[in-house]
Parts: structure tokens; sequence; C-alpha cells
């Protein structure tokens, strides 16, 4: 008996040191959400540890895992690839949380295919025929003889959620497209495939995949940021009110210059 | 344990232990019965609560949405609006993965198993025997890794001659046995001894143009085939039978180690051969083990994620024609996995609650399956013991 009260004893203390410790984490920063904007919040999190000496926690689960966690109080900053939806917002405001849209930065949805394949520009509506299943050859449009094979995101990523908006306006994606779970994966089975065709974020842009101009504009940042090219969106990091202290920094450092140098070495372009 | 051991031999001869001490060795005996039984059924326990939750979040689904779409249409857009949660098409990825992984697996790690209990002798198994075991302990995503970045590529890029090989590998030498066996089966009428044999060289030899021919056929038809995208049910099929491969070996192969030396010794007293020692009396001794071990090694399949989910493709749709291995798939537990991210509760809708009922199929079906082979096992083991 005298040993089993021991072993309470150590796993009640053992407790409440991890409690303590999650209670002292709220001195640091906790971010959460989207994988597109994860490289951002990361190169920020080094430079704001190195600056400040606040420890900074960055996890990347998807745009809607991180508005769960911000409505759930479990992260200081929701990193997210799209803008709130009206349902989630509604969640929050019940919760007596109050979503404020930090633009950290613009983020252009590159159309990408094999590097060996001919074909080097596309509408946007030819795009959305490919994706959709009714063109299903790249003959169709101009290439080789060769079956398209379609690669699209998980449904729970934002990435995914901006191209159906941008691109697909409400139509469905064909039920035989490849579906993978982060814009690494897709760049790797297009770099792969012969036949491919998928969509990434500017950052993951290289030379393994080609990239495809949409209605005659190349994507750039030039090209985003003057609104030429189409397929752009704003990446936000959403924070519970107006951001103060610690938090206010680092939302706000993508308008300081080393913020701006940070989003450009990633391959993002600067809004500001 | 030795302690008890040991005072026991010591109460019966040499140490006089007295009454107090007896009690309190009860004591601490009952006690330790009463920790184990508490592990043993908090175990138990731990499978219902499993079950009991997973159910209770399955149950909102078929309350909101019914079954019948779910079960019957293949339409899965759960993000949309409306959504649409037709799993149909997921259950089909699922199965056939699964099917497709047993084909390969069943038949090569029973044929494994034999080899290694049967066959090779213990200076070989002892080593042979872990390295196959060790296929168990590669963690599943490593097999994820593999099969996305190494496999798929390798097979759109030269999947046509691959299939080739694989095809003349495991079907000449199939071919060759059947070849033998059909003109041993046609000239067995023949009653004349020379008849007899001149007949079988030419049955043999004509048989053996047409197997050629085959052989040939299906390989230059293979040889020919474009793989579009390597992420498809093939090859996450294979990849899943090298993982319920170290299962169904380790289990059947004990399952004939188990099989007494005196049944083989029986067999081979009677003046039959290995193979028909094998054939006729070891593996029909030790059938209920390997079925059980061939249903671990299925339901180790159906249950694998990460692999799926890596290299299967994804496609929420039955492939076309419904047999082409060749397409991509997508199963119920990579949906599980992909698809938990956003379906959260804080938005809490049916398309969170699909993910459970997903969940508790899986469940049932390893159960049930599980359940029969229970029953096989007890109905076999009558048989044997002749009741």
């Amino acid at each position: 008996m005298r040993k089993l009260g021991a072993v309470l004893t150590s796993m009640a203390i053992m407790v409440m040191t991890m409690v303590g410790n999650a209670g002292a984490a709220t001195k640091g920063i906790v971010i959460d959400g989207s994988t597109t904007v994860g490289p951002i919040a990361k190169s920020f999190a080094a430079y704001f540890m190195k600056k400040y000496k606040v420890p900074v926690t960055v996890s990347e689960s998807g745009s809607g895992n991180g508005a769960k966690s911000l409505i759930n109080g479990s992260c200081d900053i929701a990193n997210m690839s799209r803008s709130m939806k009206p349902k989630e917002l509604a969640v929050a405001k019940a919760r007596k949380i109050n979503p404020i849209a930090n633009v950290v930065a613009l983020d252009g949805l590159a159309m990408i295919v094999h590097p060996s394949n001919p074909v080097r520009a596309l509408t946007d509506g030819q795009i959305a025929d490919i994706f959709a299943g009714r063109i299903n050859n790249w003959r169709q449009v101009g290439g080789p003889n060769f079956p398209i094979v379609v690669i699209q995101r998980e449904s729970n990523s934002g990435t995914q959620e901006t191209f159906k908006d941008l691109v697909m306006k409400g139509r469905q994606v064909v039920r035989n497209a490849e579906t993978q779970a982060s814009n690494g994966a897709v760049k790797n089975r297009v770099s792969q495939t012969r036949g491919a065709i998928g969509f990434v974020g500017f950052g993951y842009l290289d030379a393994s995949v080609k990239k495809i101009a949409v209605n005659g504009v190349l994507p750039s940042s030039v090209t985003v940021k003057n609104g030429t090219y189409k397929l752009a969106r704003e990446l936000y990091m959403y924070t519970n009110g107006r951001p103060a202290g610690m938090v206010g920094k680092f939302v706000d450092l993508p308008k300081t210059p080393d913020g701006k140098r940070i989003i450009r070495e990633l391959g993002f372009i600067s809004r500001y | 344990m030795s302690d008890d051991g040991a005072s026991k031999q010591g109460r019966s001869s040499v140490f006089i232990v007295s009454a107090r001490k007896r009690k309190l060795q009860k004591i601490s005996q009952k006690s330790g019965e009463a920790t184990l039984f508490l592990i043993a059924s908090f175990v138990a326990i731990v499978v219902l609560f499993i079950f009991w939750f997973v159910a209770r979040d399955a149950v909102p689904f078929f309350r909101l949405r019914g079954f019948q779409e779910f079960f019957t249409s293949s339409g899965w857009y759960p993000a949309d609006d409306p959504p649409r949660f037709g799993a149909l098409a997921i259950i089909y990825g699922s199965l056939m993965v699964t099917m497709g992984s047993a084909l390969i697996a069943v038949p090569m790690g029973i044929i494994a198993s034999i080899c290694l209990s049967d066959i090779l002798p213990f200076s070989v198994r002892q080593y042979v025997k872990p390295v196959i075991e060790m296929l168990a302990a590669i963690p599943s995503v490593a097999y994820g890794f593999f099969a996305l970045a190494v496999f798929a590529p390798l097979l759109q890029n030269s999947g046509g001659p691959i299939l080739m090989w694989a095809w003349w590998i495991i079907a000449a030498p199939f071919l060759l046995l059947l070849v033998l066996v059909v003109s041993e089966l046609l000239t067995a009428p023949i009653t004349k001894e020379s008849m007899k044999k001149s007949a079988h060289i030419g049955i043999g030899m004509l048989l053996g143009a047409v197997a050629l021919v085959l052989l040939y056929f299906v390989g230059n038809q293979l040889h020919g085939l474009e793989i579009m995208s390597g992420t498809n049910a093939l090859n996450v099929s294979i990849i899943l039978s090298f993982m319920a491969l170290p299962t169904i070996v380790s289990v059947s192969e004990d399952a004939l180690q188990a099989v007494g030396r005196e049944l083989r010794e029986g067999s081979y007293a009677l003046g039959a051969t290995r193979a028909e020692t094998i054939i006729k009396t070891v593996l029909p001794a030790a059938s209920s083990g390997i079925l059980a071990a061939v249903i671990l090694g299925i339901m180790r399949a159906l249950g694998e994620t990460m692999v799926v989910w890596m290299a299967s493709g994804n496609s929420s749709h039955i492939p076309d024609p419904f047999f082409n291995y060749l397409d991509s798939v997508r199963t119920l537990t990579a949906t599980i996995a992909g698809d938990m991210g956003e379906a959260d509760q804080v938005t809490g809708s049916a398309r969170f609650h699909v993910l459970f009922a997903m969940g508790l199929l899986l469940l049932v079906v390893s159960f049930v399956s599980n359940l029969i082979s229970e029953r096989i096992v007890v109905r076999q083991r009558k048989i044997l013991s002749g009741q």
C-alpha cells in the first residue's frame, strides 16, 4: 500500500508539473494552422526568438484546425490561407472570441505540370475544365496525346478551397483526381508524373516542375502585386482581438524590412 | 514466482514456516491474482470503451443523413455546400486494396511458413524467421515513403516490364505444374503402357505449347501497359502485402510447429512422402491456426492508414473497370486521416460524424471477421479431435 501511495503521489506531481508547464507556455506564443503559411511563421519564429528571446511554437495542421485552435483558445495566432468562414465566425462569436485578420503576405496559386510537358499556357476556363474532367487529354489543350492526371489537395486544405473559389467556381473536381496531403506532396507527384497537373503555393515552385501561364500571365511576384495574375490570395494570421504585446509585434513583422526580406526569401510576395 | 516455488518446496521438507508467514504468503498470492485479473479486465474494458466512443459519434451521422446515401452513392464531397457523403467508392477502395494484398500475401505467407516449418533445416530457419519478422518492425510511414518516392515512379516509368517479369516469374512454374498434372490426369484412363507414355508426351507437349503462347501473349500485353500514375491500388496492395506477411508467416508457422511430432511420424510410418505428409496431414491439422494467421494479416492490411494515405492516390471513385488495380483508389482509413483536420467539432456537423461512421464500419468488419475465424477454429478443433 505504501508503494501504491508513492506511485500515486509521483503521478500527481507529474500531472501538476504538466499543468504548470501548460500555464507557463502562455508566456510564449503558440501558433497553429495552415501548412501554406507555416514556412513564414517558422522563419518569423526563429527571427523572433533570436531578437526577443520569446519562445514561439508553430504547428501546421491546416487552416481549418488553426481556426478551431483559435476558437478553443489553444493558440494565440491562427495561420490561415483563406479567410474565416461565416460558420467559423459564428462559432467564435458564441465563444466570445473576436478573430481579427492580419494579412501576412500574398500567395499566388501556381499551376504546375511535368517539366517535359510542352504546354506553356492555359486559360482559367481550360484549367476548370481539366479539373472537372471535361478535358482529359493534353491533346485537347495543344499538348501531346497523353492522358491528364489531375492532382488536387485534401478537402481540409486551405489551398484546395482557394483553388475551388478562384478556379472551379462551384464546379466539382473530377472524382478520379488524385488527392495529396500537402503542397510538397503535390509538387513531388507532379515532378514524377508525365501527365500530371496540380497547384501549389509560390513558395513551393522550383526547377523540378514547370509553371504554367494562366490567361497569358506567368505567375510571379510582380504579376500578383499588380493584379494581372488571377490565381492569387492573401495569407492571414488571425488573432483574438487587436493583437497587443509580443503577439502584436509578431503579426506586424511583415511590415518591417526584415519581415519583408524573409517573406521574399521564402518565395511569397510581400503585401507592404 | 520463483520465491513461491522455493517456499513450497521448503514447506514440505526442510523449513518449518510459521502460520503467520504462511498467511502472509497466501494474502500476497491472492492480491497478485487480483491485480492480474484487474489488468486483464482493464484491456477488455478499453476495447469496449473504444467501441462505445466511436459508436457514440457515429450514430448522429446516420440519424442526420440515413443509411442509404452512405452505402449506395459514391459521391464524396464533404466540403461542398450542400455536402454529399457517399462512401461506396471509399468502402470499395478499402475492399480492393485489402483483397489485393491478401491475394499476394496469403499464398506467399503460407508457402513461406510451410518452408520454414517443414522444409528448411533448423540452422537456416533460425536466421530466416527473424528476418521475416523484422518486416513488422519497420514503421508504416517508412513503407509509405518507399511506396511514394521509390515504388510509384518505378511503376510509372517501367511498370510494363516489371509486370511482365512478375507474370513470367509467377506464372511459369505454376503453368508447368498445371501442364504436368493435367497431362497426367488425361492419360490416366489409358491402360496400355506404351501408348500411355507416348500420349503423355504428346499431350504434355501440346499443353506446354499452349502455356508458352499464353505466357508470351499475356507478358507482351503487360509489357505494353502505360501506367499513368504509380500511386494506385496495385502499388499499395504490394506494399500492404509486405506489411501483412510477417504476421501471416509468424502465426501460421507457429501453428505448423504446434502440430505434434507423432502426427508427422505416423504419416511417414504409413509410407507417405514428405509432400503428402505436409499436404494431407500437417496442413489440415494446422488449418485453424493458419486461418487465424490469414485473418490477422488481412486485418492488418485493412486497418493500415499511412501507406494508403500516402500512396493510393486517394481518388474517391470506383476504378474503371472495377478490377483495374492500376487506377488510384481511396480507403476508409485514409479518408479518416485526411479529412479529420477540417471536420471538427467546433463547426460540428455530419462531416465530423461521417468519419466516425467509417471508423465504426472498420471496427465492425474486423470484429465480425475475428468472430467468424474464432468459430471456424473451434469447429476445426472439434473435427480434429473426432467429436
